[in-house]
């Protein structure tokens, strides 16, 4: 371990494969100092701004909130909460676009500041020995830390790693073109910054500290070099600048020689890598108890008339920020959040600036007049390799892009598609100028797509097979059931005792009442009350159920045929009293609700119960008026209820006769 | 106004296929110098011939295939094709000789396959063998270089005889072979190799007047001119160095064992590298992205065989040169050669703490 | 007799070879997944019957038995392609007796018109519905398949199929067609 740092302290780095080295453009900013904006008159604070879940919303519209007072809370260790960055009430909070490549909206909070900016009570600690690694890590989480190099992985849960930490690791390299928001933190700001490497130093002990920056950065080098200078732990990188030096597995084999494994967190290799803006936020919020609310955000673009560094609330609408900067109006906007190479073009300038946000792009249009701008100039891959010379993952570009357009997932797994960073090296060299790297973005996005799909299909497999299953175990144990009922009283009746003898007279009985109920068909049978009452106590839920149906089917059919006079005596009876309006309206939307789950015979039974709902009717004729339309809803579902309630107990009634032979012979012809 | 979508990157290095290939065919341009200067205007009016034929062509396939003509028509990979065939085929061959080849490259070799990017062989090359084979007797009238000809070979008489057979003055293709002394004259390569079969040595065939006072009169400076315009493209990063090195090296190798086991019966490393198509094929032919390997390991390994199949089929093989057939048994391979070079991707079989251990 | 050894020599050749690729064949027999269960891991499992066959495993032993492959409409053309692939067809267009239309859906019951009568839940072939008699029933969004055969049976219409809102998380880089703020 020792020689990594022999290494390092001689200036001998590792080196990635690949790479490119794009304009750098960083001249357009490096030599202006951060400028503070005004606040603008709307923040907008999507709830989500890093990876991960949003927390719990903590506040209502109209809201008076205080700057720094936290708006949403949680306890999940992906959950970040988000601050008010000045004082002012809350609006609104609603769906708005957010920073996002889709364009597509999120849930934002609306502040319209109120120009105070007063703050929340404030505890400023003077003394950080006294604290132990849970406060610190606890004042991370709790002032909203995320990554701010632009992937936004919340910091709580970088520092909070049980690993033995060799290596901590402070990306500045920056390695994108014209972004010089890090240079220019580091060249104003190093005591803080300093001040925070030493409380992630005290949360994570590592055994050394790198600070990784390129050589293009000689000032915040200098600077850093000398408020660095007393402490032996910490050694400051100078790296030779090529892109993609910045991305978290190119600066760790850059700078210890090792490759993070498919598929593991550094932290497994004992390292730990943060963001050199992150180190600044950590300081403000543990020393001066500020959370995450505003940041350095280069503004920079030829189009611009004066591209500078600018301190930024969170929440600063991109258009706002691109105004203070001088941004003519245009025929045609390309704005871009982050910078040219990993950046993505924005669908409007009201979306906001949030943690992540390191870079706002305004290119002229010679600048950056990008082939995949029009998408009409790819030409066929002549597979010339250069993609997979510069490819810093070591994947081979052109056999994915193959797999892509081909929608070969297997191959493309294969491929090791999610080894791809995205950095676009691959599509910035392509001499057939073919948008590489959205073929893979979408690519990805339909793998993750169809695992989730895979997932969900085995588990409504699973599911459906598991409902199969049990319906037919249901069934088995049904007829079981029925099956040893019979078997038992069978063997009852042979047994030749008293019961016995009553009891196959009462099957006698039965099969007599049968046949003579057969004998009246004009009138429906009175119910003989000699049915042995033990014998329907002792049915099961299952055969009630199963009865139930079947004097379901019976009742339909026997009420078209035979009851149809009674219906006539039920409507002379019911039109007697006086039916108003509103209960005809009641009735006539019941019986739209109840149509399709009731047929001929039920609407019937609806008018049976005419009654009920005019008792129903007089109440609501007492109350509201204004509320018929409600009242009549809810007369509506009771009629519907009674209405099958009658119709079961109809049907039970007239089956319940059939049911002794249903048990003894399922197929018998009780219909 | 409107806001601009795009897909990042949104900056790129500003090149392109067609700014390669025309990178390419510029660099050919020496070899073709000394071509004219050793054999005369045959093979320009040849190349001339091969890319009106290969424009016609790709214009009627591309129409057919309703593709995007003008871009497609002058990405230059046509012309580049058309060039290389020009340049191989005998100076004084008869003109349908290159109108076929050229057609052939075009149609069935290159867009068939569906077009640039998706050929398996490279086009001139498989052209180049169709003709071969198909016409061996037009394909191997080499003429001697003009300083060892019997007749005088004016523009116009090449003109004429590569249009109908026999010069303004009435002498045939074969006449035209003729040496000043009275015998038909061949390459030195096939020279070489004649002269072996009918027991002579290497110092012996040497003699010949056809080999000059190095490796090959007018050849070595054809191969020299292509040399050169092959570093122009390295310089400028127009193809890769890895094939041409690992071809040039392989060759090299082979010749050289070859030598030192039997140098009366093997021609010199010198004398492989400087004649035939060596250097056309180096830096070129093998270099063609689209039917080549892609990877570095790959290109080297694809690079290698093609030098010792160079010197085997020239050493051993029916023909006298042998990098047509080298280069199209190698795009044959070149899929596998991928499949088993691939590179070890990022973070994927990492020997645990490689660095930790240095 | 030189023929008569000629074909004692081919023939015994033929014998021994054929005997060869006989053993051959039993001994490296390799037990690939009967057709119907291959086809059955290819169908989406929404379990929906639009096809006529109660569940995807039924259609997809009809398949394997010679059903069209084209009635899926929740798979719609990517299951028929692939199913196509897997037998070595061309794949047909979707049954014209399905909506071409299968963008993901799931259902959602407007609870206040809920009244409990369960019929939904006998339906669900995925038991993806909560609720019991006379109780106001949900849908639990993660386990329903889009089947829509709880529709048809609710007695009150308090059932809808809703499609499934595009989001950061499972958009997939559709650049064309980002919603651009038109400006005047």
């Amino acid at each position: 371990m020792g020689s990594v740092i022999e290494r390092i302290k001689r200036g001998h780095f590792w080196t990635f494969h690949g790479g490119i080295h794009p304009p750098e453009q960083k001249f357009l900013t490096t030599d202006k100092p951060i400028r503070a904006v005004s606040i603008p008159e709307q923040l907008i604070l999507p709830l989500q701004q890093h990876i991960g879940i949003s927390a719990d919303l903590q506040v209502n519209v109209g809201d008076k909130v205080l700057k720094g007072q936290a708006l949403t809370k949680s306890t999940h260790p992906m959950a970040v909460p988000i601050h008010a960055p000045t004082s002012g009430t809350i609006t609104a909070i609603k769906n708005a676009v957010i920073a996002h490549p889709s364009g597509l909206s999120e849930l934002c909070l609306f502040i319209t500041p109120d120009g105070e900016d007063r703050w929340r009570e404030r505890k400023i600690c003077t003394d950080l020995a006294k604290l132990t690694d849970n406060d610190l890590i606890d004042k991370i989480s709790s002032a909203g830390i995320s990554g701010m190099g632009g992937a936004g992985f919340p910091t709580q849960v970088k520092v909070s790693t049980h690993e033995k930490i060799k290596f901590l690791i402070i990306n500045a390299a920056e390695c994108e073109p014209y972004i010089t928001a890090d240079d220019l933190l580091i060249r104003e700001h190093s005591p803080s910054i300093l001040d925070g490497i030493n409380i992630l130093d005290s949360i994570l002990s590592p055994e050394h500290i790198l600070i990784g920056i390129e050589d293009n950065k000689p000032e915040a080098i200098k600077v850093l070099q000398q408020t660095t200078a007393n402490n032996e732990k910490i050694q400051v990188c100078v790296l030779p600048t090529k892109y993609p030096t910045g991305g978290e597995k190119q600066l760790i084999q850059i700078l210890t020689g090792q490759e993070v494994p498919a598929g593991v967190l550094p932290s497994s290799l004992g390292i730990v890598m943060q963001n050199i803006a992150t180190c600044f936020a950590i300081a403000d919020a543990v020393i001066n108890d500020i959370p995450l609310i505003k940041r350095v955000v280069t503004v920079s673009g030829q189009a611009l008339q004066k591209p500078q560094n600018v301190w930024s609330l969170l929440g600063t609408p991109v258009g706002y920020l691109l105004e203070q900067c001088g941004y003519p109006n245009k025929d045609k906007k390309h704005i871009i959040m982050g910078g040219p190479m990993m950046g993505y073009s924005l669908p409007t300038d009201q979306v906001p600036v949030v943690k992540t946000t390191n870079c706002i792009l305004a290119p002229s249009e010679i600048e950056i007049s990008s082939p995949y701008s029009t998408g009409t100039r790819e030409v066929e891959c002549i597979r010339c390799g250069q993609c997979s010379d510069v490819c810093p993952a070591q994947l081979l570009p052109q056999e994915l892009q193959w797999s892509a357009k081909a929608k070969d997932h297997q191959q493309l797994n294969k491929l090791n598609l999610f080894d791809c960073i995205e950095c676009g090296a691959c599509a910035y060299v392509c001499p057939s100028q073919i948008p590489l790297v959205n073929y893979y973005r979408i690519a990805k996005s339909e793998i993750r797509q169809q695992t989730q799909l895979d997932i969900k299909a085995e588990h409504a497999k699973v599911r459906f097979e598991a409902r199969k299953e049990r319906l037919t175990r249901d069934k088995i144990a049904r007829e079981e059931k029925q099956r040893a009922a019979a078997a038992a009283r069978k063997a009852r009746m042979n047994s030749g005792t008293t019961e016995a003898k009553s009891e196959m007279s009462a099957v006698a009985q039965a099969l007599a009442r049968v046949k003579a109920k057969k004998a009246q068909t004009k009138v429906q049978a009175p119910i003989n009350q000699e049915t042995p009452t033990a014998n329907v106590a002792q049915k099961s839920q299952v055969a009630a159920a199963i009865a139930r149906a079947k004097a379901k089917k019976l009742a339909a059919q026997q009420n078209i045929a035979v009851e149809k006079t009674i219906l006539v005596d039920q409507n002379t009876d019911t039109s007697k009293p006086a039916v108003d309006k509103k209960a005809k309206i009641a009735a006539a939307v019941a019986k739209a609700k109840a149509r399709k789950f009731a047929d001929k015979a039920h609407v019937k039974n609806v008018n049976v119960d005419d009654k009920p709902i005019d008792d129903k009717v007089e109440q609501v004729s007492n109350t509201e008026k204004t509320l018929v339309d409600k009242k009549a809803k809810i007369a509506a579902a009771v009629a519907k209820a009674k209405a099958r309630k009658l119709a079961e107990q109809q049907a039970k009634l007239a089956a319940t006769p059939s049911n002794e032979i249903t048990n003894e012979k399922p197929k018998s012809e009780s219909t | 106004m409107a806001f601009w979508i795009a897909s990042s990157p949104h900056n790129h290095i500003k090149s392109e296929t067609s700014a390669i290939m025309r990178l390419v065919i510029y660099a050919t341009i020496p070899g073709i110098f000394a071509q004219w200067y050793f054999f005369g205007w045959g093979n320009i009016i040849h190349i001339s011939l091969a890319i009106i034929t290969a424009l016609v062509a790709e214009f009627t396939i591309l129409s057919l295939r309703e593709r995007n003509i003008k871009a497609q028509l002058f990405d230059g990979s046509g012309i580049l094709t058309a060039v290389l065939i020009g340049i191989s085929i005998p100076a004084i061959a008869p003109w349908w000789i290159s109108v076929i080849g050229a057609a052939f490259a075009i149609i069935i070799v290159k867009q068939l396959y569906g077009g640039l990017g998706h050929n398996p062989f490279n086009p001139a090359m498989a052209g180049y063998v169709m003709l071969l084979i198909s016409f061996p007797l037009q394909m191997t009238s080499w003429q001697p270089p003009l300083e060892l000809m019997a007749l005088p070979l004016s523009f116009v008489d090449t003109l004429s005889v590569i249009i109908g057979g026999f010069t303004i003055d009435g002498y045939s293709v074969e006449q035209l072979r003729t040496h000043i002394d009275g015998y038909t004259m061949a390459t030195p390569l096939d020279t070489v190799k004649t002269n072996l079969t009918m027991g002579l040595t290497i110092a012996e065939s040497m003699e010949n007047p056809v080999i000059g006072e190095n490796f090959g009169l007018g050849w070595e400076w054809i191969n020299a001119g292509f040399l050169l315009g092959g570093l122009f493209l390295l310089a400028k990063k127009a193809i890769s160095w890895a094939t041409p090195l690992s071809f040039l090296s392989s060759l090299f190798v082979c010749s050289l064992i070859a030598f030192l086991f039997s140098q009366d019966s093997n021609a010199s490393t010198m004398f492989h590298w400087f004649n035939g198509a060596c250097m056309l094929g180096a830096f070129f032919i093998l270099t063609d992205p689209v039917s080549g390997a892609t990877s570095i390991k790959g290109r080297i390994v694809f690079g290698a065989l093609a030098g010792f199949l160079v010197f085997i089929i020239r050493k051993y093989g029916g023909y006298p040169d042998a990098v047509a057939f080298a280069v199209l048994i190698c795009n044959m391979a070149a899929p596998l050669i991928d499949q088993y070079t691939r590179p070890r991707t990022y973070g994927h079989n990492v020997s645990s703490n490689k660095a930790g251990n240095e | 007799m030189t023929t008569l050894m000629a074909i004692i020599v081919l023939g015994s050749m033929a014998l021994l070879f054929g005997a060869i690729l006989g053993f051959a064949s039993v001994k490296f027999h390799v037990e690939g997944d009967p057709l119907a269960e291959q086809v059955d891991a290819l169908l989406p499992q929404t379990q929906c019957g639009q096809c006529g066959y109660p569940g995807c495993k039924p259609y997809a032993e009809a398949v394997a038995n010679g059903e069209a492959i084209n009635k899926c409409a929740p798979g719609g053309e990517d299951t028929i392609k692939k199913i196509a692939d897997l037998m070595g067809v061309e794949p047909p267009p979707l049954d014209e007796n399905h909506d071409t239309d299968n963008s993901p859906t799931v259902a959602f019951i407007i609870e206040e018109d809920c009244i409990g009568c369960t019929k939904c839940i006998q339906a669900c072939p995925v038991d993806a519905i909560l609720g019991t008699t006379k109780q106001m029933h949900t849908i639990i969004a993660d386990e329903c398949t889009g089947c829509d055969l709880c529709v048809e049976p609710c007695p009150v219409d308090c059932i809808v199929m809703i499609p499934i809102a595009k989001t950061p998380q499972n958009w997939q880089w559709d650049l064309n067609n980002i919603p651009v703020v038109q400006l005047d």
